[in-house]
């Protein structure tokens, strides 16, 4: 299943609805795209909302880690909300649980940018 | 299961459908040998990491040269071979990607999750001369097989926010 990727406004905050696997090709490849056109838009504040993607590689990993990098130098911020067991238990054995801040509930997460 | 050895074997582009095709392919073994979801899960990214490594670390993404993928099952192992056609390289040259300066790597965990994922894992000189990744599941046994499976590292869950 290959990654689909939306995105709406709430505010400030942008939340991107992905589902799908994030994995090496287009899927890492969407995900970029999408993060880099909304530094583009001076759109720095990004919920990423993983409630759809069941499956993440090392490539989809790295591409995270890419996108959080990129909107931090830009003095934004990128949060994850609604892990599925899969990916978090990835980001636990991965250390990146600690590195990311995740949410569980969308209206907590958005609350937590301001 | 029977307790003979069945050996499978493919030869694999190297390009970024190989992946999936590995993965696939690899998938249905496991699924037939009776692993659990879990587990096929776990062989399914390790497989993935495999042939990514070998994609894009070994062979260099050089159409030239191919990814060969072979599968041997047991009585009581899976064990999957990737080899490619580079260099080679030492494992223990391999960064920690758990180490604070690497944290934020955008590459380098794919060997960390293959040694996760897998209950056996190393990395030979190929006879092409590039790195043959040797890696192998336990069947689980007789009437265990549950859809959670066993094995693959675990980690003390933060506090959420």
């Amino acid at each position: 299943m290959s990654l689909h990727a939306t995105h709406r406004d709430a505010g400030e905050v942008t939340v991107v609805d992905l589902s799908g696997r994030i994995i090496l090709g287009d899927g890492s490849a969407l995900l970029r795209k999408t993060i880099r056109g909304l530094l583009e838009e001076q759109r720095k504040l990004i919920l990423l909302n993983l409630a759809d993607v069941d499956y993440i590689d090392s490539s989809g990993i790295g591409e995270l880690v890419s996108g959080y990098t990129a909107v931090k130098n830009q003095s934004g911020d990128l949060k994850l909300l609604h892990l599925t067991k899969k990916v978090k238990d990835l980001l636990q054995i991965t250390k990146l649980y600690t590195v990311f801040d995740v949410f569980t509930d969308e209206s907590i997460a958005l609350r937590s940018f301001q | 299961m029977a307790s003979d050895v069945k050996h499978l074997e493919i030869t694999l582009e190297t390009q970024v459908e190989s992946v999936n095709l590995a993965e696939e392919m690899c998938l249905r073994v496991a699924e037939a040998a009776g692993f659990g979801e879990d587990d096929c899960y776990r062989i399914g990214m390790s497989v993935r990491e495999g042939v990514i490594n070998a994609f894009h670390y070994g062979n260099q993404e050089r159409a030239d040269k191919k990814i060969h993928l072979a599968v041997d099952l047991t009585a009581d192992k899976m064990t999957i071979h990737v080899l490619d056609e580079g260099a080679g390289f030492n494992l223990a040259d391999v960064p920690d990607p758990l180490a604070e300066e690497n944290l934020l790597s955008t590459s380098g965990r794919g060997i960390f999750l293959m040694r996760a994922f897998m209950d056996e894992f190393d990395v030979l000189s190929g006879k092409t001369g590039g790195a043959e990744i040797v890696m192998s599941k336990k069947l689980p046994a007789p009437g265990s097989a549950s859809p959670n499976g066993q094995g693959g590292q675990s980690a003390t869950p933060r506090q959420e926010a």
